[in-house]
C-alpha cells in the first residue's frame, strides 16, 4: 500500500513537471498554434536565470523566489522578441515557423554554450527544498517535488483565472476562436497575440526554474524537453488548458505505475503505444475547441 | 491544416536521421602490407587528434583534447620524437560515431600520421576499429572501457574492467555490503559492466537487488530512486553516463537516500563531472578510478600545475585526461624504443615500457596492448574534490577477458 501510494505520488509529481513544460506551450501552440520549437530553449533561459541570480544573491532561498518572476520576464521579453521579429511574419505558414523556430533553438543552445561554457552549471537548491517529507513511517515525499506541484498548479490556476476573468483573458479568447471576427470587432489582434505569447514564453520561464531542482542545467536541456511538452498539449487537444493538465498527471502516473512494474525502457514504449492507440481513436485530443470559425 | 503540419513534423524527423545514418565513412587509404603509410619527409612528425570538439559529448573530450596538447608541448620542448617536432592534427569527431570513422580515415590516409589519440565512447572506438585494422594503423584510446576487446592496433590507457570495476566491488565487500542495487545508461557500457558485476556478486555472495536502465540522456528518476529504496540495498553502483547522473543524484538526496547509509560508487563521474552536478549533492559519495587530482606524488604535481597554467586554476585534472596524457609519453617511449615511426615495430618495442605517469608507475602490457594501473577508490569532498580512501598498492595486471578470475568463464 505503501508502495502504490508513493507511487503514486511520484506519478503526480512526474505529471506536475509535464504540466510545468507544456502549460506555456499549450497558450503558444494550443491558442495560437504557432509550433514554437524554441519552447525548450526558453525553458532553459529559466534555468540559467538561476544561475545568473544566485552568482548576485547568495542565499539559495531568496534567489531561487526572486528568479521566478525575473525568469518569467526574461524567457517573456525573449519570446515577445521571437515574435516580433520572426513568428508574426509566419502566422499563415505553419510549416516555416516550426523550421525557423527550430532554428532559433540550435542559436540559443548556442549562445549558452558561449556565454556559459559548454559543461551543465549547477546551482544550488534551498536546504529546506533537498530533503523529504515523512508522511507515515515509511511514507516520505521529496519536498522539491511538492513545492514544483504547488508551483505547476498555482501557474494553472493563474492562467486560468487570467483568462476566465480578464479583459485580456477575453480577448485572447476571443482571438482564438475566431480571429477574423476578433479582428473586425475592434480587437488589436496583433497586441493580443504578443502578450498570449508573453505569457507562454514566460511560463516556459518558470518551468525552467522549477527544473533547476530536479534535473541538469546546460544548454541541451531544452532538447529533452520539448517531446515531452508538444505530447501533452496535442494529446490534451488544441486550444484547451483542462486537457493539458488532466492528459499531464494521467501520463505521469501511467509512466510511474508501468515503470515500477517493468523498467524505465519497458514503459517509455507502454506510455508511447497508449498515446498512439488514443490518438488513433481520437486525433483531436482529448477535449476540442468548439468555434464557429471557418478556418 | 494541423495534421499536415504533424506530417511534416514526421518527415523531418526522418530526414535528419537519414542523414545521420548515410553520413559517408570513406575507410579508404593506402594501406602497405606494412602498415600505414607514415609521412616523416619534413623536420615535423604528424600524430591525430580525434575528439568530439561539438556535440553532447563536447564537454568531457575537448578536456582530454587538451589534456593532449598538453602532453605534445612539453615532448616538443624537451627536444620532440627521435629529433622530430610533432605537429598535431586537431579533427572534430562531432559525437557522431560515422562522422568518427570518416576523420580517422582521413587523418590515416590524407594526412598520413603517425598514430592517432582520442575517441571516448565505446560506441565511437568500435566505429573507428575497422578503419585503424584495416589501415593498419596505431590508435591510443584513452578512456575507461568495458573490456571484452583487444584489436592488434589499439592501445588502451583506460582501465579495464579488472582495474576499475572489480577493484570497486572488492572495495564493497571489504566494506562489509552485502547487496548491490544497479543502475546505469542503456547502452553496451553499462550492460557489460552489470553483466560483469552479476557474475562477481554470485561468486562472492553478495545479493544484486536490482537492475535498471536509464535511456541515455534520461532527466526522470523518481521511480527507479523509489526502487532503490525500497530494495533496502547495502550500496547502489552506479554506471550513469552524462547528465543522467545531475537527475539522478538530485532524487537520490530529495529521496532521503545518504552516502552513509546506502553509497553510491559510480564509474563515470570523476572531477569536472563533479563540478557540473553540485557538490550538495554528491558530497561522501564514492568514484572508482585510476588517478585523481589530489594523487599523491611529484609526476601529478608537476602535471596539475601544467594543466592549470595553460588552462585556467579553475579546471580540475580528471582520469580519462591523466590516461590520454599519459598515452602520448608512452607512444614517444615506445617510438624512442622502436627506432622509428614504423607501426609494426613501434607496437613491438611496445612490452614493457614504462612512464613515470601523474597515477603512478604505468607498464606497458605488449600481450593485451592495455597498461598496468594502480586501482583507486575515492571520496568526493564538499569542495568538489575527490580523495582517496583505498587503493590497490600496486598497479593492476590489465585482464581485458578476465581470464584470470574463474567467476568470469561464463562471460564473452
Amino acid at each position: 500500500m505503501t508502495l502504490v501510494l508513493s507511487q503514486l505520488f511520484t506519478g503526480i509529481s512526474i505529471g506536475a513537471v509535464l504540466l510545468l513544460i507544456a502549460l506555456g506551450l499549450s497558450l503558444t501552440f494550443g491558442q495560437m498554434n504557432v509550433i514554437n520549437m524554441a519552447h525548450g530553449e526558453l525553458i532553459m533561459v529559466g534555468a540559467y536565470t538561476v544561475y545568473v541570480l544566485q552568482q548576485v544573491i547568495s542565499g539559495a532561498g531568496w534567489s531561487l523566489l526572486i528568479a521566478l518572476p525575473v525568469a518569467f520576464a526574461v524567457a517573456g521579453l525573449i519570446g515577445v522578441l521571437l515574435e516580433v521579429s520572426l513568428i508574426r511574419r509566419l502566422y499563415l505558414r505553419p510549416l516555416d515557423t516550426l523550421l525557423v523556430t527550430w532554428g532559433v533553438s540550435l542559436l540559443l543552445q548556442q549562445l549558452a554554450r558561449d556565454v556559459f561554457g559548454a559543461p551543465n552549471v549547477q546551482t544550488r537548491a534551498p536546504e529546506i527544498l533537498t530533503g523529504s517529507i515523512r508522511i507515515t513511517d515509511d511514507l516520505a515525499i521529496s519536498s522539491s517535488r511538492v513545492f514544483i506541484l504547488v508551483l505547476a498548479l498555482a501557474a494553472v490556476a493563474a492562467v486560468t483565472l487570467v483568462l476566465r476573468t480578464t479583459p485580456l483573458g477575453r480577448r485572447i479568447r476571443a482571438v482564438v476562436q475566431n480571429r477574423d471576427l476578433a479582428a473586425v470587432s475592434g480587437l488589436a489582434t496583433g497586441r493580443i497575440d504578443r502578450l498570449t505569447f508573453f505569457i507562454g514564453s514566460g511560463l516556459a520561464g518558470i518551468a525552467g526554474v522549477a527544473l533547476t531542482l530536479i534535473g541538469p542545467i546546460g544548454p541541451a536541456m531544452g532538447t529533452n524537453i520539448i517531446v515531452n511538452a508538444f505530447l501533452v498539449v496535442v494529446v490534451g487537444g488544441i486550444g484547451q488548458l483542462k486537457g493539458t493538465v488532466i492528459v499531464a498527471f494521467v501520463l505521469g502516473v501511467l509512466q510511474s505505475m508501468v515503470e515500477y512494474t517493468t523498467t524505465t525502457s519497458v514503459a517509455s514504449v507502454i506510455v508511447f503505444v497508449t498515446i498512439v492507440a488514443f490518438l488513433q481513436w481520437r486525433p483531436q485530443g482529448l477535449f476540442t475547441l468548439r468555434t464557429r470559425s471557418l478556418a | 491544416m494541423l495534421k499536415r503540419t504533424m506530417a511534416f513534423v514526421a518527415v523531418a524527423a526522418t530526414f535528419a536521421t537519414l542523414t545521420a545514418c548515410g553520413a559517408k565513412t570513406d575507410e579508404s587509404g593506402a594501406a602497405s602490407p606494412d602498415g600505414a603509410v607514415i609521412d616523416t619527409s619534413g623536420p615535423t612528425v604528424k600524430v591525430g587528434l580525434l575528439n568530439s570538439l561539438s556535440g553532447t559529448m563536447a564537454i568531457s573530450e575537448v578536456t582530454v583534447r587538451d589534456s593532449l596538447q598538453l602532453a605534445i608541448e612539453e615532448i616538443n620542448a624537451a627536444g620532440g620524437v627521435l629529433g622530430k617536432q610533432i605537429e598535431a592534427i586537431s579533427e572534430d569527431g562531432a559525437s557522431d560515431w560515422p562522422t568518427f570513422a570518416e576523420k580517422s580515415g582521413k587523418l590515416i590516409s590524407e594526412d598520413k600520421v603517425a598514430a592517432v589519440f582520442g575517441c571516448w565512447t565505446s560506441a565511437s572506438r568500435k566505429a573507428v576499429k575497422p578503419v585503424f585494422e584495416k589501415n593498419k594503423a596505431l590508435l591510443f584510446y584513452p578512456v575507461q572501457y568495458e573490456g571484452l576487446e583487444q584489436s592488434p592496433y589499439i592501445f588502451y590507457t583506460g582501465a579495464t574492467t579488472n582495474q576499475q570495476i572489480v577493484p570497486g566491488l572488492d572495495y564493497l565487500k571489504a566494506q562489509g555490503k552485502t547487496s548491490v542495487y544497479l543502475v546505469g545508461s542503456d547502452y553496451v557500457f553499462p550492460r557489460t559492466a552489470n553483466k560483469i558485476i552479476k557474475a562477481y556478486a554470485e561468486a562472492n555472495g553478495m545479493k544484486v537487488l536490482g537492475e535498471d536502465y536509464a535511456p541515455l540522456g534520461s532527466t526522470e528518476f523518481s521511480t527507479i530512486v523509489n526502487k532503490v529504496k525500497a530494495s533496502g540495498a547495502s550500496a547502489v553502483f552506479n554506471t550513469l553516463n552524462g547528465d543522467s547522473n545531475v537527475a539522478f543524484f538530485k532524487e537520490y538526496k530529495s529521496a532521503g537516500l545518504t552516502a552513509g547509509a546506502m553509497p553510491v560508487v559510480s564509474v563515470s563521474i570523476a572531477e569536472e563531472e563533479v563540478k557540473s552536478i553540485g557538490t550538495q549533492y554528491l558530497a561522501g559519495q564514492l568514484t572508482a578510478w585510476n588517478y585523481y587530482q589530489t594523487t599523491e606524488g611529484a609526476a601529478n604535481e608537476k602535471f596539475v600545475k601544467a594543466y592549470k597554467a595553460k588552462y585556467g586554476a579553475d579546471k580540475p585534472t580528471s582520469d580519462p585526461m591523466e590516461a590520454a596524457y599519459v598515452s602520448v609519453h608512452l607512444w614517444k617511449a615506445m617510438v624512442e624504443k622502436a627506432g622509428t615511426f614504423e607501426v609494426e615495430k613501434v607496437k613491438a618495442a611496445s612490452d614493457g615500457i614504462t612512464f613515470d605517469a601523474p597515477e603512478g608507475l604505468v607498464t606497458v602490457d605488449g600481450a593485451t596492448q592495455h597498461i598496468h594501473k594502480t586501482a583507486r577508490i575515492g571520496r568526493i569532498g564538499d569542495d568538489g574534490l575527490i580523495t582517496e580512501v583505498w587503493n590497490s598498492g600496486q598497479p593492476v595486471k590489465p585482464d581485458p577477458y578476465l581470464k584470470g578470475y574463474s567467476w568470469a568463464t561464463g562471460l564473452s
